[in-house]
């Protein structure tokens, strides 16, 4: 008798798509994993719209932008169990360092100090970024944290399995942050 | 003579002398207590709170390392209580600095990082301060950045304590409070640091660290400690 594929997606916030690497790093053992699983919505696959009632959700990435917290609320709304994969995702980590700058000095910073060609601020199109980048528990309940940058492989497997196998994973000495 | 006190620990029975504090005579017995301004060696200041242990009879939590053991004393180093200070705690120090793991000198080494894990500290509950913080580099050798500084004072101590040299020192109170080079001024400035660098290698984070070291690679080496405590143990007793 076929059971109901657990329905799984990922999400790319402000991260550096590491902990997307580090999840393709799962190699062959996704394989293992695939017939149990759908992934309904991934950077890793092209569908546009994050689609309703979604069992895991997987998210690499703080929130740096409006666009980001926007998303992040959407996400969760439709997402059972929350993931924060990684860093960026549980601390802000390295998109979190210009927090003690205002976006205006970081801005200039990238677009009007160096010797470019054409320089000026982009603000049209690109989502308005936030006085603060900030870890996704602060604006959403987040219901397992994997720290990590990136969260190794297997620390992203276990997570995986067991969730697959009903359980919430005991991440205790698995990873740490910085791992 | 010294004298003998029997007490326990953790429900066990266990002994310590009139010298030892409650943390010696825990370690002693393989009773794991959580510290971070603390280290062999140096004067314990019970500054951090990590170290936090419940005492009977005693209303407050008293800190480990300042406590010293007496006759009878009943002593609890683990409590849904304190594990929930002790996670608040590393939580705070997280918030006050500025400390991104990934691309810290000393990733996989620092003592503030393993203490999250073996705390359970998976996110920090509490808002990020951001503050903004320098990095002195003007040392020839040696560099500090203030932003991964949790204010052990490790540094302060060792340089006062077996250097010498009292260098390093506080300034500001509360949230203030920093680490200083003589009166405010640049570490290579200094003319009392004589660039021993035994504050690089007690700090417990990537605060201190040798110029050139990359992410990860700053591994503390604080063998030297232990062995200087025990010369100056053997000369202060006369049998040098």
């Amino acid at each position: 008798m076929a059971t109901a594929k657990v329905r799984v997606a990922t999400v790319w916030l402000d991260g550096c798509s590491g902990c997307h690497m580090s999840f393709l790093d799962i190699d062959h053992r996704l394989l293992d994993i695939a017939d149990r699983i759908e992934l309904v919505y991934s950077p890793l696959v092209d569908l546009k719209v994050f689609p309703p009632e979604v069992d895991v959700t997987l998210v690499e990435g703080a929130i740096s932008s409006e666009d980001d917290l926007e998303k992040i609320k959407h996400v969760r709304a439709r997402t059972k169990i929350l993931v924060a994969l990684g860093d960026c995702s549980v601390t802000g980590n390295v998109p979190s360092m210009r927090n003690p700058f205002e976006v205006k000095d970081v801005l200039a910073r990238a677009y009007l100090d160096p010797d470019l060609t054409n320089p000026g601020v982009p603000s049209l199109v690109v989502p308005t970024l936030l006085p603060y980048v900030r870890p996704i528990h602060t604006a959403v309940k987040v219901d397992v944290f994997i720290p990590g940058c990136p969260p190794h492989a297997d620390t992203i497997f276990y997570v995986v399995a067991e969730l697959l196998e009903g359980r919430l994973p005991d991440l205790s000495a698995k990873t740490r942050f910085g791992a | 003579m010294r004298r003998v006190f029997t007490l326990k620990i953790d429900d066990r029975d266990v002994s310590g002398n009139e010298e030892q504090s409650v943390l010696d005579v825990a370690r002693e017995n393989n009773i794991f207590v959580p510290t971070l301004c603390h280290v062999d060696g140096l004067t314990a200041i019970g500054a951090c709170r990590l170290c936090l242990v419940e005492v009977q009879g005693v209303a407050k939590l008293l800190p480990a390392c300042t406590t010293m053991v007496r006759e009878g004393m009943v002593i609890h180093t683990t409590s849904p209580r304190l594990a929930e200070y002790r996670k608040m705690i590393v939580e705070m120090l997280f918030t006050e600095g500025n400390h991104i793991c990934s691309v810290c000198v000393t990733n996989g080494h620092c003592e503030l990082q393993s203490l999250a894990v073996k705390l359970g500290v998976d996110h920090i509950r509490l808002p990020y301060l951001n503050p903004i913080r320098e990095v002195d580099a003007s040392h020839e050798r040696y560099a500090f950045d203030f932003n991964r500084c949790i204010l052990c004072t490790r540094c302060v101590r060792v340089c006062e304590e077996y250097e010498g040299a009292q260098t390093w020192g506080v300034m500001g109170r509360g949230i203030e409070s920093e680490i200083i080079s003589d009166l405010d001024q640049p570490w290579g400035d200094s003319k009392t640091c004589t660039s021993c660098g035994k504050c690089v290698q007690v700090c417990p984070t990537g605060a201190l660290f040798l110029k050139g070291k990359s992410v990860t690679e700053m591994v503390k080496h604080r063998e030297f400690l232990p062995y200087l405590a025990t010369m100056r143990k053997v000369g202060k007793n006369g049998h040098g």
